[in-house]
């Protein structure tokens, strides 16, 4: 196990540089029903891709359609004029900048809280032995299987009895206390394929374990540390339950929960409704378009551990 | 003697970096999961508002739910029903699709790609959109099934359908374990398929003696990984049901959830919180137990 985690890693750590075998392209020297069950299986895959794409451009369409249309029966896929203006008219009801800057900052604290200390920590398991470091990490490794509503009351008495509700802090703070556990294990597991002799190096040059985590581990986890970094940013932006439970006011809110609100409290027609859902999930779709092999590469990992 | 004692220092001198580095976790551990998960214990006994201070009332919150509550048991109930239905088409869904995309075709990045985007959206914009797409005049669903002549039932509004309409929602994020099976299956040797293939194997008997004991172990990740996250559904039902119609859709997290936060019970809702925790520890450990038996892990002799 460890090793095929070891393999993966190797391949994130040295991602572009390998070598592109040269195979024969896939309708090249094949028995006829092997190529004919490859072309069966591209026409069952283009079905389940039409299925998945059409909630999207739905979603899309209905976020152009004037008041009729959405409630025309049969329905109308294509609204007779692109009406950009539900955009506007939705973003103007609800304070959208003001969301979605609160949901920016959310982002952002958790997101340098927890590749800081997630990879502070990740570098003591990978690199330093103390006589408790084993089952220390054992216990990191258990409370990825705890249930998130066993710590949530207690969670939540503390930050009202500490103040902190209506503000971001029960959303960052806790990200700066070690960044997850899962985001520790990953780290820790990339770390370990740097080779030691850069460690020694460092050593050698006099550097202590600090300068060492920031000026040899850091630089040469790019890759990984990317991965952590999209996660958490998708986890944070699309986060619903935080920000439900310690958010109580629309201007207060970030954009997720701004949805939610939007519905409960303006009772918009379905195409403001669309309009901002739209809004809410585009930037997580461009990172994906974007940083795609970093998602891969994320849920590679995930998997592998096994 | 000295060299001895230096190394003694040196090791006691790592021993300080290590804790030093691991502090963060290791307060934040102690402040946001040990003291919560034991205080949410203590609480599981009393009865607690958090304006006023607990009170001792000992087994009572137990008691309750299995004599007085009247939705405890249906609570459970459906999100055992949720999970028993979820899980397994997640599983199957998503393996067999991974195993389309990995039988040599062209353009799998792009595949990929389309099949995994559902997976990186907001919780709340997926629910509000199914809410519409579910709606039973106007939603794309009902109009879909009435070109093939079916006529689609009420879905969210219908006690019967409310819950499977939740389960084909959740199926479009099927890409999430389609693409660890997809990086598990491009990992299988194909000098064991060549193997298998001189020894006269047909394509079933290939994923029956090859690939199958070969993802087991994320086959294993895929369903813990699914128990956890299904045993805990939340945002779907509180976005598209409120728990409705007639508490078709009253996932046990949704019922912790209005216990905790709409009726400020705090001590009843942390009695729920535990038996989640114990539900999910005895299934994940039976899973994990049982894995002996049907996962093969590559050169380890018994884990």
């Amino acid at each position: 196990m460890s090793e095929r985690t070891t393999m993966v890693s190797r391949r994130l750590l040295n991602h572009g540089a390998s070598a592109k075998l040269a195979r024969p392209r896939w309708y090249e020297g094949q028995k006829a029903s092997t190529l004919l069950s490859r072309i069966a299986i591209m026409l069952l895959l283009f079905a389940g891709v039409v299925v998945i794409m059409i909630p999207f451009v739905w979603m899309i369409s209905v976020s152009l359609m004037n008041k009729a249309e959405i409630y025309a029966v049969p329905p109308k896929w294509i609204p007779s004029k692109f009406l950009w203006r539900n955009y506007y008219e939705a973003v103007v009801t609800i304070p959208f900048m003001k969301l979605f800057r609160n949901s920016l900052y959310v982002v952002i604290g958790r997101l340098v809280g927890t590749v800081l200390s997630a990879s502070l920590v990740a570098y003591g398991f990978a690199r330093l032995r103390a006589p408790d470091s084993n089952w220390l990490f054992v216990v990191v490794l258990a409370t990825m299987m705890l249930p998130s509503s066993v710590t949530l009351i207690p969670q939540f008495i503390l930050f009202t009895k500490l103040g902190w509700v209506n503000t971001f802090k029960p959303l960052i703070v806790p990200a700066w206390f070690g960044g997850g556990a899962y985001n520790i294990f990953l780290l820790r597991q990339f770390f370990m394929t740097i080779p030691l002799d850069y460690d020694d190096a460092a050593r050698i040059d006099g550097c202590g374990y600090l300068r060492t985590w920031g000026q040899i581990i850091l630089p040469l986890s790019a890759p990984a540390l990317a991965t952590v970094a999209i996660f958490n940013i998708m986890y944070s932006w699309n986060d619903f339950m935080g920000p439900l439970i310690y958010l109580r006011s629309m201007t207060e809110s970030t954009l997720a929960l701004g949805l939610y609100f939007f519905r409960g409290t303006y009772n918009p027609d379905w195409n403001q409704l669309m309009a901002i859902s739209v809004l809410l999930i585009l930037p997580m779709v461009a990172m994906f378009f974007f940083a795609q092999r970093l998602f891969i590469q994320g849920v590679v990992i995930s998997g592998v551990k096994g | 003697m000295a060299i001895a004692r230096q190394r003694n220092v040196a090791a006691r001198r790592e021993a300080w970096a290590f804790h030093m580095f691991i502090s963060p976790w290791l307060v934040g551990f102690l402040v946001f999961t040990l003291l919560p998960v034991l205080a949410s214990l203590v609480l599981s006994f009393t009865k607690y508002n958090v304006s006023q201070p607990a009170v001792w009332i000992g087994l009572k919150n137990y008691r309750d739910a299995v004599t007085v509550d009247p939705t405890f048991f249906l609570a459970l109930k459906v999100t055992w029903i949720y999970s028993l239905a979820s899980i397994p088409l997640q599983l199957i869904l998503g393996l067999l699709i991974a195993l389309m995309l990995n039988a040599d075709i062209p353009l799998v990045s792009v595949w990929r790609t389309f099949y995994y985007l559902p997976s990186v959206l907001s919780g709340v914009a997926v629910a509000v959109l199914w809410t519409l797409i579910f709606h039973p005049s106007s939603g794309i669903l009902n109009n879909l099934l009435a070109l093939i002549g079916i006529k689609g039932p009420l879905w969210l509004y219908s006690k019967q359908w409310a819950l499977p309409a939740i389960v084909v929602m959740s199926l479009w994020g099927v890409g999430g374990s389609m693409i660890i099976y997809l990086s598990s299956l491009q990992g299988v040797p194909t000098t064991l398929y060549e193997a298998a293939t001189i020894d006269g194997a047909g394509a079933w008997k290939k994923f029956w003696n090859v690939t199958l004991p070969m993802i087991s172990p994320v086959l294993l990740f895929n369903l813990i990984m699914g128990i956890i996250s299904s045993l805990q559904t939340f945002t779907s039902a509180f976005v598209m049901t409120q728990g409705g119609p007639e508490g078709a859709t009253l996932f046990f997290g949704l019922k912790l959830y209005y216990t905790a936060f709409r009726d400020i019970r705090m001590g009843y809702a942390s009695m729920m919180a535990w038996v989640l925790f114990i539900i999910i520890l005895v299934l994940t450990m039976l899973v994990i137990k049982s894995s002996s038996v049907w996962v093969y892990y590559e050169g380890a002799v018994k884990r």
